[in-house]
C-alpha cells in the first residue's frame, strides 16, 4: 500500500517523542505501577544512581533508580535477583527508550506474604495475643532452659557456648525441630508443647538469619498460638536485628538474636553468683567475728564487776589490817626488848660491881687450899700449900709461918 | 528462703545433697540469721560452722560446673552429643 503523501499529521522526532512521552505520562496506570522480574545488566556508575534492566521471559523493561531512592535499598541487588519494583514509566528522549524509574524495591513474594504478616499481626493483636499484661517475667536464675531450634545450625552453637560462658550451672534441654519449610511450622508446635512438660524455667525459641521466606514459619498462626499458650515463658530470638516476627510479639521477650535470647536468659551469671558468694561469705565471717567480740567485751565488763564485789578487796584490806597489827606489835616489842635490855645494862654494871674479881684487880687476892679448895678468910685456916689467885690468874704458895 | 522455726535454722540435710538454689537460699538464711538476731553462742557458732561449708560447696560447685545438655526425643530426655566443628 502506497502511503499518501497528504496524510493529515507531519511531526518531527522530537515533536512524536514529546507525544508518545505525554501519552505515557499521562496514563495512570504506568504512574504508579508494581512490576516482577528479574534483574539483569546490574550496573552503578559513580554517579550513585542505579541502572538495569527487569526481564521474564517474553519482555525487558529498563530501569533506573535515582540516587536517593538507591539509598533507601533493604536488599542488596544482584543479577539474576526476582524482584517486585514500583515507580512510573517516563521517556528518555534522546534515546527515544522508555523507562520504568523505580523508587521502591522488594524482594519477590515479600509484598503478598507482608501484606499477610500484616493482616496476621492486625488479627491476633485485636485478640489480645501481644498484650503487654501477657508477659511474663523471665526468671533470673533459670535452672532448666528449654531450646527450640535446629538441631544443627550455628544459633544453637552459639546459644550453647553463650550458656556455657554465662551459667555453666543450668541444664539445657533441647527440643530440636525443623525452622523452615512445611514442616517446620507443625513441628515448632508439638516441640514447644513436648518442652513444656519439662517444666523449663524459660523456653529460647531461636532461628538464625536467613531471608524473610526463610522465617516465615515463626509468622505462622499456628506457632504463634503455641507461644502464647505457653506455660514456661518465651524467649524469642529469630533472625538478625531488623527482622521482626509475630513469635516475637507474641513472646515473653524478644530478643534481637539467638545469642542474646540466651544472654538476656541469664542475666544473673556464674560471676554475679561469685560475687554472691563472696559477699555471703565476708558476711559470714564478719557477723561471727562480731558476735564473738562482743561476748568478749560482755565478758570483760562482768570480770571487772565481779573483781568489784570478790573477797580479793577484803582479803586485802585484811592483810593491810594485819600488816598494822605486825607493825604495832613489832614496836611495842622492840619497845619492851630496849626496856628489858637497859635493865639488863643496870643489873649488869651492879652484878660487875659485886663481881669478886672486880676487888682482884685493886690488888686483893682469893686463896683457897690446895687440898680440897676452901678459901681461906682465916688465918687459923691457913697451912700447907694454897693457892692464891690474883686478877690475871694463879700460883701456888706455901704457907710457912703464921702471924 | 529458710523460714524454718527458730530451733532449727540449720537444715539437717547433709550438704552434698543440696541443690546449689538450696545452699545459697540457706547460707543466705544463716548471714540474716547471724546479723539480726540473738542465738545463744553455742548455736552462732553451729550456723557459722555450717555457713562455711555450704560457702565451700557452693564455690566448689560454681568452679567445677559444666552445662549439661540433653535432648528431647519424642517424651524422653537423653544426652546430646554436640557435633564438634
Amino acid at each position: 500500500m502506497q502511503p499518501t503523501l497528504f496524510s493529515s499529521i507531519h511531526l518531527t522526532v522530537s515533536q512524536l517523542t514529546f507525544h508518545i512521552r505525554k501519552q505515557l505520562e499521562n496514563d495512570p496506570t504506568l504512574q504508579d505501577v508494581w512490576v516482577e522480574g528479574e534483574i539483569s545488566n546490574l550496573s552503578r556508575p559513580a554517579s550513585g544512581h542505579i541502572y538495569f534492566t527487569l526481564k521474564d521471559k517474553n519482555a525487558s523493561l529498563k530501569c533506573m533508580m535515582w540516587k536517593q531512592d538507591a539509598a533507601r535499598l533493604r536488599v542488596a541487588l544482584q543479577d539474576g535477583m526476582a524482584i517486585e519494583a514500583h515507580g512510573r514509566i517516563t521517556v528518555y528522549e534522546p534515546q527515544g527508550t522508555y523507562q520504568l524509574a523505580v523508587n521502591i524495591i522488594q524482594p519477590k513474594g515479600e509484598g503478598t506474604l507482608f501484606q499477610e504478616f500484616l493482616r496476621l499481626k492486625a488479627m491476633l493483636e485485636a485478640e489480645g495475643l501481644f498484650d503487654i499484661d501477657r508477659k511474663r517475667p523471665i526468671p533470673e536464675l533459670p535452672r532448666k532452659i528449654g531450646i527450640i531450634t535446629s538441631g544443627t545450625g550455628a544459633a544453637l552453637r552459639d546459644m550453647l557456648n553463650t550458656l556455657r560462658r554465662r551459667l555453666p550451672l543450668a541444664q539445657v534441654i533441647l527440643a530440636p525441630s525443623p525452622v523452615q519449610g512445611v514442616d517446620a511450622p507443625p513441628a515448632l508446635v508439638k516441640a514447644i508443647q513436648l518442652l513444656n512438660y519439662q517444666l523449663p524455667d524459660v523456653i529460647l525459641l531461636a532461628r538464625g538469619g536467613g531471608s524473610i521466606e526463610d522465617l516465615w514459619a515463626f509468622n505462622d498462626e499456628r506457632v504463634v498460638r503455641a507461644v502464647a499458650d505457653s506455660k514456661a515463658p518465651i524467649i524469642c530470638g529469630v533472625g538478625h536485628e531488623t527482622d521482626f516476627t509475630l513469635c516475637d510479639f507474641a513472646a515473653d521477650l524478644r530478643a534481637p538474636t539467638p545469642t542474646a535470647a540466651a544472654e538476656l536468659a541469664t542475666q544473673t551469671t556464674v560471676d554475679d553468683l561469685q560475687d554472691l558468694l563472696s559477699s555471703h561469705s565476708s558476711r559470714l565471717s564478719f557477723s561471727i567475728l562480731s558476735l564473738v567480740a562482743e561476748q568478749k567485751t560482755f565478758v570483760s565488763a562482768l570480770r571487772s564487776r565481779l573483781k568489784y564485789v570478790s573477797p580479793e578487796r577484803r582479803i586485802q584490806s585484811d592483810y593491810q589490817n594485819l600488816d598494822e597489827l605486825s607493825r604495832r606489835a613489832f614496836s611495842a616489842l622492840t619497845h619492851r626488848i630496849q626496856l628489858q635490855s637497859n635493865h639488863l645494862n643496870g643489873i649488869s654494871k651492879r652484878l660487875l660491881s659485886l663481881n669478886p674479881e672486880g676487888i682482884l684487880s685493886r690488888g686483893y687476892a682469893i686463896i683457897t687450899r690446895k687440898d680440897n679448895g676452901t678459901v681461906i678468910s682465916t688465918v687459923s685456916e691457913a697451912k700447907g700449900e694454897i693457892n692464891v689467885r690474883v686478877s690475871d690468874g694463879e700460883f701456888e704458895a706455901i704457907v710457912n709461918r703464921k702471924s | 528462703m529458710a523460714k524454718t522455726p527458730k530451733t532449727s535454722k540449720t537444715s539437717e540435710v547433709s550438704i552434698e545433697n543440696l541443690t546449689y538454689e538450696e545452699a545459697m537460699a540457706e547460707l543466705e538464711g544463716i548471714v540474716e540469721s547471724l546479723e539480726s538476731e540473738q542465738n545463744p553462742l553455742e548455736d552462732s557458732m553451729k550456723l557459722f560452722e555450717r555457713g562455711q561449708a555450704l560457702v565451700a560447696y557452693c564455690s566448689a560447685l560454681l568452679e567445677s560446673a559444666q552445662l549439661k545438655v540433653q535432648k528431647l526425643v519424642g517424651e524422653t530426655v537423653s544426652p546430646f552429643e554436640e557435633e564438634s566443628e
